[in-house]
């Protein structure tokens, strides 16, 4: 609410490139806003192939006697579903596509400050995400290693896709780190640099704080995934020996000496972990300014939301081996990644009390965007707290490698993101193509993915609790275990799984038919004060903004003020400009 | 509709978590304190899942839009948040300091306990007792061949008495504590008996370990819990629980490292003379 003194531009504006033809228009593109949408249908895309390929895993957990793969390829299976969700899913979308998006306009610029490395940006990516496809169709097939790809195992003959998956794995993800760190330093520079006038830092919102703290981590995680990638490479072509000890393969002695298996576990969760919150801390911001809009409410503590995910930022790097508890590591390191993965639960847990304490109070419409977010509390606070468990080094002991794990990660950072994901999408869909996506497909795919989610993930922790490891291709005969009621158990996940698939492609349908047939859009339909919903054009053209740069007066949470007459006040209006509401003589002062 | 749904999910998980049939396996181990801990964490993770949830459920059904509602303004309380944080920062020691302490047992062997190596290979487990010294001997990857599959060292004697079990399951006395030497000749494993609660890594290259004290009789099933190729689930073996006489009669029929050599030579030679014969 408060106003300060706005300083006076310093430079003159730099022109835009502008496209000469329709290639460099359309498809070689230097707009942030279609290298956005470039980078979701193709986070898309390949996420579909990854969804697909869980279908074909969980036909074959609940109907073992069908075989409808073999070992290897269910091993195949299980890798590329996690590293496409993970990396060239997630990561791409939260931070190319919402990213590119979001960050020019909310921050009130004209576009990214390179717009052309942007651009390259994107199409390394797409590189990327095509040699990891080729993968599928080479000889031995894409690599079944895990998404961890633990070596030795990884470049190993009893893996499948040790022959060239394994490397074009490796390859590919290279290339995605190159791509993605000309986006990132990218979204970095032009936070710092390219915020309009009056835009503080403190007055951003969360969305951008939170793709921003989480671009800087990827920044900083990136390179130990790189480096473990090439080395990893070398010990599989050049026969060297970083990770690979002196061993026997199926009863021949190889050449390998001397490397550690457990160094490539802590490059791999050097990164591995802070990944986990460059995908949550985007979310953290996006759900935070969607539950502020659509409960008309301000941010409950909002400083603290911005230190919160500050902390939790800094504090990922220093928790990545409580994913190594039982991996042979020196037992006293237990101790303490204990520590320190639980003390980021309270930063944790203090978000999602400020979003509940959003909520009360407030004057919750009950929107697509909003149910995504209820159920992104409900997952996330599920998953945060079997967090607690796996997180405890001595509770992780029985626990680790089974399916409480599998439940754990897909509820906090499979389904809890994407929930985010899908809510920000039925939110900004307005924006970016001026039409409101059909209400009735939106909220039937809301309960199916919701509901059909929770009755996937809440009952398989269950099966973890058994003792049922994870990345079994089949149980078989183990009756003190795997009961004939953990069978069936199993089945009904994989229906729910199955119904849950379907109604993401309802959404695909939404997504399309709504692009033509939808009802046009209202300018700014959820009267949010964020500045993407200023502009002149609904969707925004190319530049953003008019004439003349927005000037931020207020920060993006003015909901509901008292004395104001709308219930909302866009960040570019100052107070002189705000109409009143009856008996007040200024915002906030009655009149006496 | 959405506060039902969502007092449904509530309900129905502790529900569940109340009436479900599948939970852990009877114990078999000196962990009880593992699975005490596991409760405690149940129990006071489950609180504030149904706290939290229910207070958002109550603000959706009392602050639900209607015509003429406007939300309250109220950036922040600062009570408010140092009260949660004092509360959330309670909770979470109280989890994490019951957990250090078990923790630090499961580390630390006792003095007694005797050393069994569990070394893992693809797709199969196999053993090794130290014998009537008590130590077992030294290993090399490098030495594994068909006449020595453990890649024992010939020359220490330490290894000489070492007890091998290849391709059959390995038996424990109840009640007497052992710490498990993990070893793995290729890539990773992961020693794993659902009854026992523990489990750790092999890794190639050195050796880790975990202990355990056989509570219960019975015969139990290894399972290898770190994906380690195409065979990973089939790379079962199994733990027998012996009371001490069955225990002591089993042992006795095993073999040793110098009686399996002394075969081996002899069946070499038997060869060798059948092939000079004909």
């Amino acid at each position: 609410m408060s106003e300060s003194i706005i300083p006076e531009s310093e430079l003159e504006e730099v022109e835009l490139y502008h496209a000469k033809s329709w290639w460099t228009e359309k498809v070689f593109t230097q707009d942030a806003k279609l290298i956005a949408i470039q980078y979701g249908l193709t986070a898309f895309a390949i996420g579909f192939v990854a969804l697909v390929l869980s279908w074909f895993m969980r036909i074959q957990i609940a109907f073992p006697e069908l075989s409808i793969i073999s070992e290897g390829t269910y091993y195949q299976f299980i890798t590329m579903h996690g590293m496409i969700m993970v990396v060239y899913l997630l990561t791409a979308l939260f931070l190319g596509a919402f990213g590119n998006y979001l960050i020019p306009l909310m921050v009130g610029a004209r576009d990214m400050v390179f717009p052309y490395l942007n651009m390259v940006s994107y199409w390394t990516y797409l590189v990327a995400v095509l040699v990891l496809f080729v993968s599928f169709f080479t000889p031995g097939g894409p690599t079944g290693a895990g998404w961890t790809l633990y070596p030795p195992q990884a470049i190993l003959g009893g893996t499948p896709g040790q022959e060239s998956g394994i490397i074009l794995m490796l390859v590919s993800l290279c290339i995605f780190i190159v791509g993605f760190t000309m986006g990132g330093l990218n979204y970095v520079i032009t936070i710092l640099q390219a915020r309009t006038r009056g835009m503080t830092l403190m007055r951003m919102p969360l969305t951008v704080w939170g793709i921003f703290t989480a671009t800087v981590l990827a920044l900083f995680a990136f390179p130990a995934l790189f480096v473990s990638a090439v080395m990893m490479l070398f010990d599989k072509i050049l026969l060297t020996s970083f990770f690979m000890p002196a061993l026997v393969e199926f009863g021949e002695n190889l050449t390998y000496g001397g490397g550690s298996p457990i160094l490539f576990q802590h490059l791999f969760w050097f990164f591995g972990h802070p990944e986990v919150y460059i995908v949550a801390l985007p979310a953290f911001g996006i759900v935070s300014d969607l539950i502020s809009i659509h409960a008309r409410k301000n941010i409950f503590g909002f400083r603290m939301m911005v230190w919160a995910i500050v902390g939790i930022g800094a504090l990922s790097f220093i928790v990545w081996a409580h994913h190594m508890y039982v991996s042979g590591m020196n037992p006293y390191f237990g101790f303490f990644f204990a520590t320190t993965t639980l003390i980021i639960a309270v930063p944790t847990a203090l978000k999602v009390y400020n979003w509940i304490l959003t909520l009360w109070r407030g004057n919750i419409n009950l929107t697509i965007p909003m149910l995504f977010c209820l159920g992104f509390i409900v997952t996330f606070l599920n998953g945060g707290l079997t967090g607690l468990f796996l997180g405890n080094v001595i509770v992780d002991v029985p626990l680790s490698d089974t399916y409480f794990v599998v439940a754990h990660f897909h509820m906090v950072m499979g389904i809890a993101p994407v929930l985010v994901i899908l809510g920000a999408i039925y939110h900004w869909y307005p924006l970016i193509t001026g039409k409101m996506l059909h209400d009735g497909m939106g909220r039937f795919h809301f309960w199916v993915t919701f509901v059909g989610s929770y009755l996937i993930y809440f009952p398989m922790h269950y099966l973890g609790f058994i003792g049922v490891p994870r990345r079994y291709y089949e149980m078989g005969q183990t009756e003190a275990l795997y009961t004939s009621s953990a069978a069936d158990l199993n089945v009904f996940i994989t229906l729910a799984a199955l119904a849950v698939g379907f109604a993401q492609l309802v959404f695909i349908f939404n997504v399309f038919w709504s692009a033509k047939k939808g009802i046009v859009a209202e300018k700014n339909p959820w009267n949010a004060t964020s500045l993407e919903w200023q502009t002149p054009e609904q969707p925004p053209i190319h530049g953003n903004f008019g004439k003349e740069l927005p000037v931020v007066y207020r920060w993006a949470y003015d909901y509901s003020v008292p004395g104001a007459e709308d219930d909302y006040i866009p960040q570019d209006v100052p107070n002189e400009d705000v109409s009143l509401a009856d008996g007040y003589s200024e915002l906030g002062v009655e009149k006496t | 509709m959405v506060p039902f749904i969502l007092l449904v999910v509530i309900i129905g998980s502790v529900l569940f978590h109340i009436f479900t049939p599948w939970y852990s396996t009877p114990i078999a181990s000196n962990w009880s304190n593992i699975d005490s801990t596991i409760e405690l964490t149940f129990w006071m993770t489950g609180g504030v899942y149904v706290a939290v949830l229910g207070f958002m459920t109550y603000c959706v059904i009392r602050f639900k839009n209607k015509d003429g509602r406007r939300a309250a303004y109220e950036p922040e309380s600062k009570k408010a948040e140092v009260i949660l944080t004092v509360l959330t920062t309670i909770g979470v020691a109280g989890l994490l300091a019951p957990g250090l302490i078990v923790w630090d047992d499961y580390v630390s062997p006792p003095e007694d306990a005797m050393p069994i190596e569990a070394m893992g290979q693809q797709w199969y487990w196999s053993f090794r007792l130290p014998g009537e010294d008590g130590i077992l001997g030294t290993t090399d990857a490098r030495n594994i061949n068909a006449d020595n599959p453990f890649g024992m060292n010939k020359n220490d004697p330490n290894g000489q008495d070492d007890i091998l079990i290849e391709g059959d399951d390995l038996h424990l006395e109840h009640d007497k504590p052992v710490k498990f030497l993990l070893r793995s000749i290729d890539v990773l494993h992961n020693f794993y008996v659902p009854q026992f609660r523990a489990k750790m890594d092999l890794v190639p290259g050195m050796v880790t370990f975990y202990w355990i004290r056989p509570t219960v009789a019975g015969n139990y099933e290894i399972l290898c819990a770190e994906l380690c190729g195409v065979g990973h689930h089939a790379m079962r073996g199994f733990v027998q629980v012996d009371e001490s006489d069955a225990y002591k009669d089993w042992l006795n029929e095993q073999s040793t490292f110098k009686a399996l050599q002394e075969q081996a030579r002899l069946d070499n030679n038997k060869a060798l003379a059948f092939n000079k014969s004909n």
